[in-house]
């Protein structure tokens, strides 16, 4: 009964807001994924114009040399023969460092980009109102079922991606941060609409907050990764192709096309260093999944279910991703298993994450009833 | 298990080859490479041992656990509902023995998941102890000998300190103190220190005084720690699956359960469970509570809220005492924990044979099925004469007619409680003693009496009503509702080891991942005008993206100590 007195009414109104909230982010979120789309497709353009902008800077330094030793007025010559071929030849000069594998800004003026982070970023805020209201609304956390869920690990995928933006370059991943986040929006509005409610018995715990949110920082994270690690292995092909195609032993023109169809990827970083970024994130998504899910889910099955382990299929699906990627850390260390090899096992892992919520939530029995009787 | 092996930097420490340590490569890597030697027996045993603990053998096994885990969220498993396992292998005749032949109703416990773990564990172990010693002996030795071409280091830089003697502003000081001052600022950064004097190595060569220096040498111990952690976890488990019990009971209104054997539904005791182990206590179901939602609209009569208030009483001298039971919050009785799991409504029930003698009276269990206890009962009476009587149907909280005589429940409360029912006379199996399940009726033996779609019509009463059988085979009435409760009873001794190493787990992780094991090394000499030239290279064991923020970091804290001379213009 103690219960009882602490369960205060929902606020419908505040319920209101907060699922008008949920789909102004959610639009917004779509427009900023269509602007960091645009970005992608128009980059082979803004990858010439940069390199334009460089050799004309470039040219201008050496013109400037050269003014101050031949100490005359002129040198004009010089710098309109190598404007008119700089701009055009692009690979063929030395290739510009577009990006940096530290992932540091390296002043490469995308402004399409910049908007889509700007987008994102109101749309961030507008998605944190309305999963702040919502828990307010029904005074709980507002995490509880799976439409909560998955706006809820929505706004971390974005917050850790917005984050990282203010000290990384990461702005090549938008597409895919930001592509994910929408996809959770949406498949949460149409999958798994859930007015605010009360939450049943089982749930009514202090545990909810720490093993769900964990949960949610750590899927948030693995989302990073895994698009890293899927950008890693394309990067890896087209890497391949380029030094095919340096070697001379582009017979078909086959790689030489695919370096040039994939140019986009001038503006992600090396597979290595995407490797050992997801690496570096992965490490902290797996000390955030060996807490959440499988720590502190063991200390609430126990004070709930009575046994810390059961092999639910919740729990059978929480062991599986955390061997996984505990395989993934390790292959890092395992000589012929690095590379691409352990991205497939941080990409697998991912793919464990997302059937775990969607399949086994949905169509595997467990856990769930409180009224019926145990066998 | 994870000596890494940082790419991004690779290139640079196959030039560096000469100054890592024989051991800082996966050298268990590359004795799997060995193909097999012709050794003998013993031979043999050595190369079977080592690919075990090799780490490709123990990412394989890693991977395989993960494959093995799969099966077990497939198909329902005995550890977790033997009833429906039963129900499976009877729905599918064919592949249900082949599937229960492979264990794959039992896959937790199965020999082939087990063997999985278990060389992997044994792999694991292999391959601590030997890391263990190394360890041990990393820590109690002084920090590697000074490289002699500090450059080819991943991590490397010089400072050339001013001297007035050279004609520059300041003076730096000498050697000596150059060298003392280095080792308290790599003191100051967390490093072991090794001041070595200038002398001549094996070759008769010149070395300049320098320092060794290490840090983080907890970085292996958390390794160590996390994986033998993993160890303890196993061992308390297996600890406790040995010495636990668990038991099932459904308690009504107003009964006593004691813990003892006879008076489970369900008992599952562990392999070394002795009766001796239970401990002695009792409990008492006084009042049932629920709580359903009735502000909502969306959520009209969801449950929020289960509460049993219960006496107990631990061994049998102690005072009765009140204590509330409810879904979060176990009770603890001696060593063991009760489980609030379940609850339902318990019609009590008397049944007459056509003698007019009472062949069934008591509360029935009945199992709910939905969110508002539209709930199953059966109800048998073996001791019916001249036949045995048998009754399965529903019990509605509130009932509520839809159509001409089917009814359905609206609410979880008592609104308006009816018993619907079909009744049947015949063998009720009960007699040869073979095991069933009192929440089925078989069927096949019985003739219907009633029943929606019989002459009679089914059985509709309500509390207090009385009806009677056709062909005057008895009577049945409903007396009134009364709550029960599902409670789950453990003991498990391991689990307060299990969390405190799966905790030390944990922490050891943690340390793996963040703490930076690294080297590095100063050398001081002086050069031809007579400057003190101070050189110094960084050398990262395992993964360490940071090393470049280390040589800056160290820089500028040597920039501090003296007066560095400004690069020279080339």
């Amino acid at each position: 009964m103690t219960f009882m007195l602490t369960l205060r009414p929902i606020d419908e109104q505040l319920a209101e807001y907060s699922e008008l909230f949920m789909l102004i982010a959610a639009s917004i979120y779509t427009i900023a994924f269509i602007a960091f789309t645009i970005d992608m497709v128009r980059s082979s353009a803004t990858i010439r114009r940069v390199e334009a902008e460089l050799a004309t800077e470039r040219d201008r330094e050496s013109a400037m040399a050269g003014v101050g030793a031949a100490g005359s007025g002129s040198g004009g010559a010089g710098t309109g023969g190598s404007e008119g071929g700089g701009p055009e030849s692009g690979g063929g000069v030395e290739p510009v460092e577009l990006v940096d594998d530290e992932m540091a800004y390296t002043g490469t003026k995308r402004p399409i980009a910049n908007v889509a982070v700007a987008l994102t970023v109101v749309a961030a805020l507008a998605h944190a109102f309305a999963v702040i209201t919502r828990g307010i609304a029904a005074n709980r956390v507002p995490w509880a079922n799976m439409f909560e869920f998955l706006t809820s690990a929505a706004l971390i995928v974005s917050l850790v991606y917005l984050v990282a933006l203010i000290r990384r370059d990461l702005r090549f991943l938008g597409v895919f941060a930001v592509g994910l986040v929408v996809i959770m929006m949406v498949g949460a509005t149409i999958g798994f609409p859930t007015p605010v409610g009360h939450v049943q018995p089982a749930l009514q715990n202090p545990w909810i907050w720490i093993h769900v949110s964990l949960a949610a920082i750590a899927i948030g994270l693995f989302a990073l990764t895994f698009a890293m690690n899927i950008l890693q292995l394309i990067q890896q092909r087209r890497e391949r192709a380029m030094t095919a195609a340096g070697r001379g032993e582009d017979a078909d023109g086959e790689a030489s096309s695919r370096v040039s169809r994939w140019q986009f990827l001038r503006l992600v970083p090396s597979s290595v260093a995407l490797e050992n970024w997801a690496y570096r994130i992965n490490a902290i998504g797996f000390v955030f999944w060996t807490m959440g899910p499988l720590i502190t889910g063991a200390i609430w099955a126990e004070e709930t279910w009575g046994r810390y382990w059961g092999w639910d299929t919740k729990e059978v699906w929480t062991f599986v991703i955390w061997v996984v990627y505990a395989g993934y850390l390790h292959a890092r260390a395992t000589r012929g298993w690095t590379g691409n090899r352990s991205a497939w096992l941080s990409i697998i892992g991912f793919a464990c994450i997302i059937f775990n919520y969607a399949v086994v939530n949905v169509y595997f029995p467990g856990l769930h009833s409180y009224a019926g009787l145990p066998e | 298990m994870s000596e890494k092996k940082d790419r991004g930097k690779a290139a640079k420490r196959e030039k560096a080859g000469d100054y890592i340590p024989a051991d800082h490569k996966d050298a268990k890597a590359d004795r799997s490479d060995v193909t097999l030697p012709s050794l003998g027996f013993v031979g043999m045993l050595r190369w079977a041992w080592r690919q075990l603990t090799s780490m490709r053998t123990a990412l394989m096994l890693l991977l395989l656990l993960a494959v093995a885990a799969v099966p077990g969220s497939i198909w329902p498993q005995r550890v977790q509902d033997a009833f429906a396992v039963q129900t499976w292998i009877d729905d599918n005749p064919t592949v249900g023995p082949v599937l229960d032949f492979f264990q794959l109703f039992d896959v937790y416990s199965s020999v082939w998941f087990s063997a999985i773990y278990l060389l992997l564990f044994i792999s694991l172990i292999g391959c601590i102890l030997p890391r263990t010693r190394k360890h041990w002996q990393h820590i109690r030795s002084a920090p590697p000998r000074t490289p002699r071409r500090l450059e080819k280091l991943p991590e490397y830089g010089a400072l050339e300190l001013e001297s007035k003697a050279a004609g520059d502003d300041a003076d730096a000081p000498d050697t000596e103190q150059v060298i003392e001052d280095a080792r308290r600022v790599l003191k100051k950064r967390g490093y072991r220190t090794d001041v070595r004097e200038a002398g001549s190595d094996a070759r008769g060569r010149q070395v300049p005084a320098s320092i060794g220096a290490e840090k983080g040498y907890s970085k292996e111990v958390g390794n160590l720690l996390f994986h033998i952690a993993l160890v303890g976890v196993l061992v308390f488990v297996a600890l406790g699956s040995m010495f636990s019990y668990r038991g099932q009971k459904i308690i009504m209104e107003d009964e006593a359960f004691v813990n003892a054997l006879v008076a489970y539904d369900n008992f599952y005791p562990g392999t070394y469970f002795d009766e001796d182990q239970l401990h002695p206590f009792s409990i008492t179901l006084n009042d049932f509570d629920r709580v359903f939602d009735r502000q909502s609209e969306e959520y009209f009569g969801q449950a929020l809220d289960f509460t049993a208030d219960v006496t107990v009483q631990e061994g049998t001298d102690e005072e009765p005492r009140q204590e509330e039971l409810s879904v979060n919050d176990p009770l603890t009785l001696g060593g063991a924990r009760l489980f609030l799991v379940g609850n339902g409504y318990a019609p009590v029930v008397t049944v007459e044979d056509s003698n007019g003698d009472v062949a069934f009276s008591g509360p029935v269990v009945t199992r709910p099925e939905d969110s508002v206890y539209t709930s199953m009962m059966v109800i048998k009476a073996p001791d019916a004469q001249p036949e045995q009587l048998g009754f399965q149907g529903m019990f509605l909280p509130t009932s509520h007619e839809v159509e001409d005589g089917l009814a359905v429940s609206i609410d979880p409360e008592l609104g308006n409680p009816q018993l619907q029912l079909d009744s049947y006379y015949g063998d009720l199996g009960l007699d040869d003693g073979t095991p069933q399940n009192v929440y089925v009726l078989d069927t096949e033996n019985l003739e219907e009496l009633n029943s929606r779609s019989a002459e009679a019509g089914g059985i509709v009463l309500e509390p207090g009503q009385t009806y009677e059988l056709p062909d005057g085979m008895g009577s049945i009435s409903f007396d009134e509702v009364i709550d029960y409760m599902a409670v789950d009873i453990h003991y498990n001794p391991g689990q307060v080891g299990v969390l405190v190493f799966a905790l030390t787990a944990l922490g050891g992780l943690i340390m793996t991942l963040f703490i930076r094991r690294r080297r590095a090394w100063v050398t001081v000499e002086t050069t031809e005008e007579g400057r003190v030239l101070v050189r110094y290279g960084l050398l990262s064991r395992g993964e360490d993206f940071s090393l470049r923020d280390e040589n800056i970091a160290l820089r500028s804290d040597f920039e501090k100590k003296w007066p560095v001379r400004a690069p020279e213009e080339n």
